[in-house]
């Protein structure tokens, strides 16, 4: 008879009831999509190896606790996020302060209103868009964003995750989540654009 | 639907996440209106680069540094315990 694998919720209880050597298999389920949520918060791989370690120490830490009313994944990445928010905090470094942020979002809505013709890069093939150097604009752009924008973004665009469980994750209504998702786009949109438009991409 | 009024819902429009109406509103406000097309068409392929960028993997010296930091946590843990 083939063993079946175990659910996360499975294991959860396993661990609680003692066998705390089945951590390290919850823990090989994650790692990765942990490490990358945390990479695309803070920006290197230094400190998302930081905030990797913050996570699954605060899960050892609270897993007793966990009572499967969510998913473990969305638990784990609530703990995850909060774990990157942390650091964010500590580090206050260089992000732009609200005002600036909704003032760059809402540019192009000016533009549009002037009649400047917004540069459409559109057409062009993802990967020919996808260099190396714009992916580090890319990047570099995420970590311009206030936190909590930051957040929102990577939780649903780059990991995918619906809104419902972005609003547990981060205790926000949905309407708070897509509201945040919208300016986060924008605001990334915006820094493409200008990114292309100087590379003749537009 | 004027480019005002529709500005705060693309997402949901580039995310499917409205009514047919509102939908067909856009639709056809943005048939007219060669900013907001450009505008909904750069927004959509933002998101579709952001999904695209590859992964970052985590490397074997950092998983193997995170297992073993874990291990101690609980070991400590389970001393502390007993």
């Amino acid at each position: 008879m083939g063993q079946t694998v175990p659910t996360d919720n499975e294991l959860v209880e396993r661990i609680n009831n003692g066998e705390s050597g089945l951590l390290g298999e919850l823990i090989s389920r994650y790692d990765d999509k942990v490490f990358n949520l945390a990479f695309r918060m803070m920006g290197n791989r230094e400190d998302a190896e930081d905030v990797l370690q913050d996570t699954f120490l605060n899960v050892v830490k609270s897993l007793g606790r966990f009572q499967g009313r969510s998913s473990f994944s969305t638990w784990l990445y609530r703990v995850a996020a909060n774990a990157a928010l942390t650091r964010l905090r500590k580090q206050s470094k260089r992000a732009k302060s609200e005002d600036e942020f909704l003032d760059d979002v809402y540019s192009v809505k000016r533009a549009a209103q002037a009649g400047i013709k917004i540069p459409d890069w559109s057409g062009n093939p993802v990967r020919e868009l996808l260099s190396d150097e714009a992916m580090q604009q890319m990047n570099k752009a995420i970590e311009d964003m206030p936190e909590i924008y930051r957040a929102v973004f990577v939780l649903r665009d780059v990991e995918e995750l619906s809104t419902a469980e972005v609003a547990e994750i981060m205790d926000l209504s949905e309407a708070a989540v897509k509201s945040r998702l919208h300016r986060a786009r924008l605001y990334l949109r915006n820094s493409l654009s200008d990114y292309f438009f100087e590379r003749g991409a537009a | 639907m004027d480019c005002n009024e529709m500005f705060e819902s693309l997402s949901e429009f580039i995310d499917e996440d409205l009514s047919e109406k509102t939908c067909s509103e856009i639709e056809s406000h943005m048939a007219g209106c060669t900013n907001c097309r450009i505008v909904v068409n750069t927004l959509r392929k933002t998101v579709t680069l952001y999904h695209s960028m590859p992964r970052e993997q985590l490397s074997g010296a950092a998983r193997l540094r995170l297992h073993r930091v874990i291990k101690i946590e609980t070991s400590e843990g389970s001393d502390e315990g007993s």
